[in-house]
């Protein structure tokens, strides 16, 4: 067999195009203009990496302009526009994935940090702790158990609620009137500041159990409220995806109609469900204001969401940062709040991580 | 275990449009019979109405009787839930359950119902049914495998599997081969030929050499116009009406020389 050898050579289907090392340079050119410019203004690094990314947009695409033509041009600029969208939203990530890892893991390396509650860390051990340089005493483990239950009453409330209206949504209502104004409602309630949904569950619990009833579950009801409309939606999505061939089939079978919801479509569905539910998740547990006038705010562990204060995370970490353990040497309240704060995110990574785990161990399986 | 079909002027409705209208046809037990006709013509929703598919649709009603062994699928107080476990049907596109395996796909007619089997029935039923929809060989060494995983045809001979495993009296096929290759029509054409000995097999098709192959009777359907309804022209023996059929416009749809 004989290769067909193609040499290189100008025909109507050449075009012109750039040499490979072509957006290098032009990074380079816009690095060392960047920084010029940036240096007539005041010198940060901000300022030079904008300047840079500008410079660097007008040589790539005045170059390939050039060269290549208009088509290609266009193509580099709208490239450049997609990656520096990019750059734009994920550098705040980095920015406050870093800080808050900065920040925190002092704390959190912290022996007995997860382990110890505040209760009886008071100021004198705070100064202490500055004064001598010995380790900082109390921990979040308090708060670390009342965001877990809250978070947990507050899912098993919203999930069978939330899943069921969707259900009725795409299976029953057909596009009827009652379909269409929970379609709205839902709607309304995703944009529901958080703060009112507190509001709304104090109120409630206040009416039914006399004011100042402040519990764990309070709290839970008032996550509900924020949590009900995502699951709605997200599951909503999930059930309309499946196909209309799996219920036929179901119907043609002689399957009545709940058992081919229940047994064919949520199935086919539930890796989305559930993904979309452990979102919804990650969603409401850093929520602060809803717990702060729902929770109250408490120093020791409380297992019990019925009675009694119960801390969250954010709410210790919002208490921490306003108002330090010990007025005249707020650092260890500082680190402690840090900590906390990198346990959150760590959470929602891990939620969110579980969100894909859950879409992959549900999904449908294909193989042969 | 099979039946014989009576339809006595049925007009089924979309709403307040009229798709087919006054359809009368008398379908043997143990034979097949094939519904040919231009797209559109109302084939499909006529089918859909023999085990009252078409009420998935909002809005889908018919007037008129259909009688399966005299009893009126229409009749007050009849259950479309207990219609479609005596006349089962096959869609165009292979549709086995994605969540389930290929046993669960064949048992999913009797599962989903929550009937209890014990493990020797259960496998008897898998067994049977995939038999008789000449599958059993093909994949008897993975019943727990995904349906999902099957080629095309074998997908589709699955659905047959499913539809046969609750033993109905009827089966309905809705262009049961237009999504597959010559190869795999041929495997279900085959068993269409064998299930006539035990079922009543409605076929509806596009393809004609397929409906004479398969099918001992035939029915045309046309439509005089976009948003007249669909009517039944001719119904006879496939012989006649591929070779000598009685109206002008069968007999130009059959040549080719339709439109």
């Amino acid at each position: 067999m004989t290769a067909i050898a193609t040499p290189r050579r100008r025909t109507s289907l050449t075009r012109n195009r750039l040499p490979r090392i072509a957006p290098w340079a032009s990074l380079v050119v816009g690095l060392v203009v960047g920084a010029a410019v940036s240096t007539l203004v005041g010198f940060n690094v901000f300022g030079w990496g904008v300047f840079a990314a500008i410079a660097f947009t007008i040589v790539y695409v005045a170059w390939s302009a050039a060269v290549e033509g208009g088509r290609k041009a266009r193509d580099k600029f709208a490239t450049c526009l997609v990656i520096g969208s990019f750059i734009i939203v994920v550098l705040p990530l980095f920015s406050v994935i870093w800080t808050v890892l900065e920040g925190g893991i002092k704390g959190l390396l912290t022996p007995g940090f997860l382990g110890t509650s505040m209760n009886g860390v008071s100021g004198i051990q705070d100064n202490q702790s500055v004064n001598t340089g010995s380790r900082v005493v109390g921990g979040i483990y308090h708060a670390l158990i009342g965001t877990l239950l809250i978070t947990l009453w507050s899912t098993i409330i919203s999930v069978p609620v939330g899943l069921l209206t969707s259900i009725y949504l795409v299976e029953y209502s057909r596009g009827g009137r009652l379909g269409q104004a929970i379609t709205l409602f839902v709607d309304v309630m995703t944009g529901i500041p958080s703060i009112v949904a507190g509001l709304f569950a104090a109120a409630l619990f206040a009416t039914i159990f006399g004011p100042g009833t402040q519990t764990g579950f309070v709290a839970a009801v008032a996550l509900t409220v924020l949590m009900i409309p995502v699951v709605v939606r997200s599951s909503e999505e999930m059930l309309r995806i499946v196909p209309n061939e799996l219920r036929e089939a179901a119907y043609a079978l002689g399957v009545r109609k709940w058992r081919t919801i229940l047994k064919v479509v949520v199935p086919t569905a539930i890796s989305g469900i559930a993904s979309g539910v452990t979102l919804a998740i990650a969603r409401v547990i850093g929520e602060t204001a809803p717990i702060l006038l729902t929770a109250g705010f408490a120093t020791k562990i409380n297992l019990n969401v019925f009675s009694n204060w119960m801390a969250s995370l954010p709410t210790y970490i919002y208490f921490q940062i306003l108002n330090p353990t010990s007025p005249s040497n707020p650092d260890p309240s500082l680190q402690r709040a840090w900590g906390a704060a990198l346990v959150l995110i760590i959470f929602v990574m891990i939620l969110n991580l579980i969100a894909r785990l859950v879409a992959r161990i549900f999904a449908p399986k294909t193989g042969r | 275990m099979s039946k014989r079909i009576d339809v006595k002027d049925l007009n089924v409705y979309y709403g307040n449009f009229r798709a087919v209208e006054g359809v009368s046809i008398n379908i043997e037990a143990r034979s097949v019979t094939a519904f040919i006709g231009p797209s559109g013509c109302g084939k499909s929703t006529f089918l859909r109405t023999l085990n009252r598919m078409h009420e998935v649709i909002p809005g889908a009603h018919v007037e008129g009787h259909v009688l399966l062994d005299g009893d009126d699928l229409y009749g007050p107080g009849v259950d479309p839930v207990a219609v479609r476990t005596h006349v089962g049907m096959v869609f165009q596109r292979p549709n086995p359950f994605p969540t389930m395996s290929i046993r669960d796909n064949v048992l999913a007619g009797v599962k989903l119902n929550g009937k209890k089997l014990s493990r020797s029935d259960t496998d008897g039923v898998v067994e049977s049914s995939l038999r008789g929809a000449n599958l059993w060989n093909e994949v008897k060494d993975r019943l727990d495998k995904p349906g999902s995983g099957l080629s095309g045809g074998q997908q589709q001979r699955l659905c047959i599997a499913r539809a046969i495993a609750v033993k109905p009296d009827v089966i309905l096929m809705d262009e049961p081969c237009s999504a597959l290759d010559p190869i795999s029509t041929l495997a279900v054409e085959d068993l269409i030929n064998e299930l006539k000995e035990q079922y009543t097999v409605v076929i509806v098709t596009h393809n004609m050499q397929q409906a004479a192959r398969v099918s001992d009777k035939t029915a045309f359907f046309n439509i005089a116009g976009t948003g007249k309804p669909g009517k039944l022209i001719e119904y006879a023996d496939t012989t006649a009406i591929f070779n000598n059929p009685k109206e002008k416009a069968t007999e130009d749809y059959v040549s080719g020389r339709f439109g």
